[in-house]
């Protein structure tokens, strides 16, 4: 990815090792296991992440990636935000689909709770980065992109 | 002088090196099984650079000393383990080194029960206690296998054992294929990946590492890639001659050992722990009896090829 910020601040040599080895935790949080489907697409040879050093981990303590899918209901939160301490800082989450980027079909459900976003920021009080990846499933192309575009973010941020 | 050994050359740093490439050629082997392009040849650097990078966060049920000591131990044990075996290699050996390395390779193992046991995680502690019950199994069946390729060389010292070639023999062979399995168990490959088994108990010891602390343990697995195909190679294969074009017969023995552990690493499913167990106790255990009296029957008789 090279030095993708602004030239003049210096290279933050952790958020820059979070952008040569990316691990992502994979949290579902209520989901109709479609994004999960098209995660694990990305780990399948036809796009092979492990190019890029991105691979899957079992412990949010390894995580630097949190892929967040499905849509959070009230009985998942206060486990959302258990986990989100639980990852060692510096890393990014990734809202994945609809429901996760901006509630979508459910966005007058009585019983969910808003984007993951909106739930970092007023529940967690975090300015974590957090990149919305929409679609019904998303593409993997587009899950690539995103975890792309939020790295770049934090090599910005530095 | 012997700092600088330990730290530089046969010790930390080299075996690191080599350790990280050994690394990336499992990883890189493994991705063209699978029929995948596969990682950078940098990418273990990138992984434990990052790691350093990361917060270090202790859980709150731990024993928070043993926790952060328990990666530093079995990083020290593998860090003499590659200085003995190495200077043995290069014909520097004392009696009882093979004694000392023996008891050196058990201590990763030891490190990540520990760690396991310090997390307070029942998962992590159900891990440690399948690593348990694994050094309990294959640690027999490898001491027995290495005493054949003593009887072989005809001397315990670590630099004749790299003389001799003890494979070359009916209990050469069998010793060698019981101390291969025993090794895929040390390193936690599958088939016997049964410790962090990552589909059933996440990472099992490692889970509630993060940081510093895992990229020590990251490190100490990478160093082990590096020691204990060296150690089979030296024990059975002969190790490596430095003289003249020997080191590059010696860096072929070692990649083709390596390949060995990856293909079975990439061609087996994992093992429960009891079936493990009895793998070794019974399967592993008889083959080394055997090929040990096999051996001693040709020692005694003078037939070469027993």
């Amino acid at each position: 990815m090279g030095s993708g910020g602004s030239n003049s601040k210096r290279l933050n040599w952790r958020a820059w090792g979070v952008t040569k080895s990316p691990w992502v935790y994979h949290l579902a949080t209520g989901t109709c296991n479609n994004c999960d489907i098209e995660l694990l697409d990305c780990l399948t040879p036809r796009y092979d992440v492990e190019r890029f050093g991105i691979k899957l981990v079992g412990s949010p303590r390894h995580a630097d990636v949190l892929m967040v899918t499905g849509m959070m209901n009230r009985k998942v939160l206060p486990r959302f935000i258990e986990i989100c301490r639980q990852v060692p800082k510096p890393y990014i989450i990734v809202a994945l689909g609809a429901c996760g980027a901006n509630k979508g079909i459910f966005h007058n459900s009585y019983n969910t709770v808003g984007p993951v976003e909106r739930v970092v920021r007023e529940v967690l009080k975090e300015d974590t980065i957090v990149v919305n990846v929409p679609g019904c499933p998303p593409k993997p192309e587009a899950i690539i992109l995103g975890v792309v575009k939020g790295l770049k973010l934090l090599l910005e941020r530095g | 002088m012997v700092i600088l050994e330990l730290i530089f050359y046969p010790g930390m740093l080299f075996a690191a090196v080599i350790g990280l490439l050994s690394s990336w050629f499992e990883r890189r082997v493994s991705a063209l099984v699978q029929w995948r392009v596969g990682p950078p040849h940098l990418q273990p650097l990138y992984d434990l650079i990052k790691l350093a990078g990361k917060e270090t966060l202790v859980p709150l049920g731990a024993n928070r000393g043993l926790f952060l000591l328990a990666p530093v131990l079995g990083f020290a044990g593998a860090t003499l383990a590659s200085l003995i075996l190495w200077k043995a290699n290069l014909g520097r050996s004392f009696l009882g080194d093979l004694i000392v390395l023996l008891y050196l390779l058990v201590l990763p193992s030891l490190s990540v029960i520990l760690g396991g046991l310090a997390s307070g995680n029942p998962v992590s502690i159900l891990g440690a206690s399948r690593e348990i019950k694994l050094v309990l199994a294959y640690e027999v069946s490898l001491v027995l296998a290495v005493i054949v390729a003593i009887l072989k060389a005809d001397s315990i010292l670590l630099s004749k054992l790299g003389n001799t070639i003890s494979i070359g023999s009916l209990s050469g062979v069998i010793a060698f294929f019981i101390a291969l399995l025993a090794i895929q168990a040390k390193l936690g490959f599958a088939p016997f990946d049964i410790a962090e088994a990552e589909t059933e108990i996440m990472a099992g010891p490692y889970l509630e590492y993060s940081g510093p602390p895992l990229a020590l343990f990251k490190l100490t697995q990478v160093m082990m890639l590096f020691i204990l195909p060296l150690f089979l190679m030296t024990i059975f294969l002969g190790g490596i001659d430095f003289r003249g074009l020997g080191w590059l017969w010696g860096l072929l023995k070692y990649l083709g050992v390596l390949l060995a552990i990856i293909l079975i690493k990439n061609t087996n499913p994992r093992l429960r722990i009891d079936q493990a167990i009895r793998f070794f106790w019974r399967y592993g255990l008889g083959l080394a009896l055997l090929a040990l009296i096999l051996a001693l029957i040709g020692d005694r008789v003078g037939i070469r090829w027993l």
